[in-house]
């Protein structure tokens, strides 16, 4: 086991901002922690690195307890949002810095600069100050300079979030590629679910310094171990039925009530990919107006209106929705395959989403 | 190509380009008011100190210069400004530290306590230590039973230059430091460097501008205190005068020619740091441009 959290809490004044953590990290994982802004994500990730200390719980890295090793100690690679370059140093010397400290030959750093530049394709930018440097460029050099001195972990703070979103593709792609070469056990942060989801081998789910799910990308969003994890990755419908006589009904869309008194309400959610959908008007048992299509590449993405004026999510793709003759407006049939029953309590929730909660009867949000 | 030549020269013309561009006269006219001004007031006085300290001939300029009053003068500057000026420089660098980098209570007390020296009058200041360290002064008969000397000898003079450049180069770098941040500080901190290791290849190359214009600032206005200084030294020929006395009272002496031999000197180290630092700034640019044009990048 690389590196392993237990019971960590970390708190500025009276919040805190990460709240009895435990989880671990295998060697040569590629971890993603992830959760909306102010999760306290990047918290975890600074007390990793040692640039913050934990009020209570302990750090190990490699079954060491480093609770008091110092920074300098903890033989860590951590990549800076903002990738933190030297201004007033070159590429080289930038990548040299950590190697100098350390008090490498002369001879030694120079064969390991010009590995790592080979490596990140660099060639030719040495001579280059931070300033002269692409944005792609600055984070290659920055993951460069923090891999030289061989450390045991790579931590990286939201590594794409300062780049533009067709390098931000190239360099995921360039990451996942990276970390199977070079196999160093690496923990990286974003907000962004998507990027977590296809770079990382296992996400660590963060809300309100709250640990909500350890779990591969698979695994979470197949899964969800509570509702916040399902709404936050990817999309969900959720609607609060009310049972009447065994039968949970909100307006036209009945499910079995599971056990839930007659007058109480039933939390039920589903993701878009269960909701089926046809133009023939007598397949499914519910009827509804084809409101709204988006086009998200492959996929798209429909809103269902029912005559109650509940609205559904769903999605399919590009050749279901032209086999169909859909268009919008055209008005279709539909059925919801699979669903899940939610927890009624909501307290891991963000408070960004409670908005999302008040505007019944249908949500299904990007949070 | 003629014809885009032409075009462009002919859009040149025109009376504004854009819509937010001043008409072309308005520029001109503020073009030549500012060079007009510059040349007025900085650069016809300039050359009148050279062309006044010259008047007598170049053997009279040296050898008022080497007149040993004048020349004592020159030392004693250096010594002031010598003591001054890195004594400014580690307050300044704590002080900008502390202010960019920690919040504590009292920060925004600090930073006026920091302008206080801009604040007051230099005559006021010089007389605030007569007033501590004079014969009547407050701590007066103390240091008069254990025979120090501090007002009218070269103690006092410091004290006064420093209290009067105390500002100069804390102000020019607690915004460098406030906007340089701390991360690149962390960064070095994770590669294993220490504290005095992260300063010296982190902290202090990413604020040397700011620094040496600080360094700058203060040097110039530790040579050229008039004011506070003249109230603590009590003019003592060859022994507490500074040049800019010196220089006063030699054209107090109707000995305008070696009085401006003086001053020459003070205005030559003026263009000479001016110098200095533009030829540093102009390295820097070309070792950035250095960095650039080996290209096969893109």
């Amino acid at each position: 086991m690389s590196i392993q959290l237990k019971h960590v809490t970390k708190k500025f004044g009276e919040i805190a901002a990460v709240n009895n953590v435990t989880f671990s990290v295998n060697d040569g994982e590629l971890m993603a922690l992830l959760g909306p802004s102010g999760g306290g994500k990047t918290t975890v990730l600074r007390m990793i690195a040692g640039l913050e200390m934990p009020t209570s719980g302990d750090v190990f890295i490699r079954g060491q307890r480093v609770n008091d090793l110092s920074v300098q100690q903890r033989n860590i690679g951590f990549v800076f949002q903002n990738y933190a370059l030297f201004k007033n140093m070159n590429v080289f010397k930038n990548i040299a810095f950590g190697l100098k400290i350390k008090k490498w030959k002369r001879a030694d750093i120079k064969a390991r600069i010009a590995e790592l530049v080979a490596l990140f394709g660099l060639e030719g930018l040495e001579k280059r100050y931070p300033h002269q440097l692409s944005g792609g460029q600055r984070q290659r050099v920055a993951i460069a300079r923090a891999l030289a001195p061989k450390p045991s972990v790579l931590l990286l703070d939201e590594p794409f979030g300062a780049v533009d979103a067709k390098i931000r593709q190239e360099l995921r792609e360039w990451l996942v590629t990276l970390h199977h070469d070079l196999n160093v056990t690496t923990i990286f942060v974003t907000h962004d679910q998507e990027e977590a989801m296809e770079v990382a081998n296992r996400i660590v789910i963060f809300s309100r310094g709250l640990l909500e799910q350890v779990g591969p990308p698979r695994e979470v969003y197949e899964q969800p171990a509570n509702e916040f994890v399902a709404r936050f990755i990817g999309v969900m419908n959720v609607l609060e039925p009310e049972v009447s006589n065994g039968v949970a009904r909100l307006g036209e869309l009945e499910f079995p009530s599971h056990g839930v008194a007659t007058g109480q309400k039933l939390r039920i959610g589903f993701r878009p990919y269960a909701v089926q959908i046809s133009s023939d008007l007598t397949q499914y048992r519910y009827r509804a107006v084809l409101r709204r299509t988006f086009f998200l590449g492959v996929m798209l993405r429909v809103e269902l209106e029912l005559p109650s004026g509940l609205v559904v999510r769903a999605r399919m793709s590009k050749e279901e929705y032209a086999h169909q003759c859909l268009e919008d407006g055209k008005e279709v049939t539909f059925q919801i395959r699979q669903y899940r029953v939610l927890a009624r309590e909501q307290a891991a929730l963000p408070p960004e989403s409670e908005l999302s909660y008040q505007a019944p009867p249908v949500i299904g949000e990007h949070i | 190509m003629a014809s885009a030549t032409k075009f462009r020269w002919r859009a040149d013309r025109r009376p504004s380009q854009r819509g937010t561009e001043e008409p072309r006269a308005v520029k001109w006219a503020l073009i030549v008011v500012a060079l007009a001004f510059c040349a007025v007031f900085l650069l016809l006085p300039l050359i009148n100190v050279f062309a006044q300290a010259l008047s007598k001939g170049w053997t009279y300029y040296w050898d008022s210069l080497a007149d040993p009053d004048s020349w004592a003068a020159i030392r004693l500057t250096l010594l002031v400004a010598g003591i001054s000026v890195p004594l400014n420089v580690l307050f300044g660098l704590a002080a900008a530290w502390a202010i960019a980098k920690f919040d504590f209570r009292g920060k925004s007390m600090l930073i006026t306590l920091i302008d206080l020296p801009f604040s007051v009058s230099p005559v006021v200041a010089g007389l605030m230590f007569v007033v501590l360290f004079g014969l009547q002064g407050f701590f007066g008969g103390w240091l008069d039973a254990h025979d120090i000397k501090i007002i009218f000898a070269v103690p006092g003079i410091v004290l006064a230059t420093v209290f009067v450049t105390f500002p100069f180069v804390a102000r020019e770098l607690i915004p460098v430091m406030q906007a340089t941040g701390t991360e690149q500080e962390q960064a070095a901190l994770t590669l294993g460097a220490n504290g005095w290791q992260t300063f010296w290849y982190v902290t202090l190359p990413s604020v040397k501008w700011g620094l040496l214009y600080g360094i700058i600032l203060c040097n110039a206005r530790a040579m050229g205190e008039f004011g506070a200084v003249s109230v603590v030294s009590g003019h003592i020929a060859g022994q507490t005068d500074t040049m800019p006395l010196r220089v006063e009272k030699l054209y107090n002496e109707y000995n305008a020619a070696a009085a401006f031999a003086l001053a020459s000197l003070l205005a030559l180290l003026a263009i000479l740091t001016l110098a200095i630092k533009t030829f540093l700034e102009w390295q820097q640019t070309r070792a950035y441009d250095r960095a650039q044009r080996p290209d096969p990048d893109k």
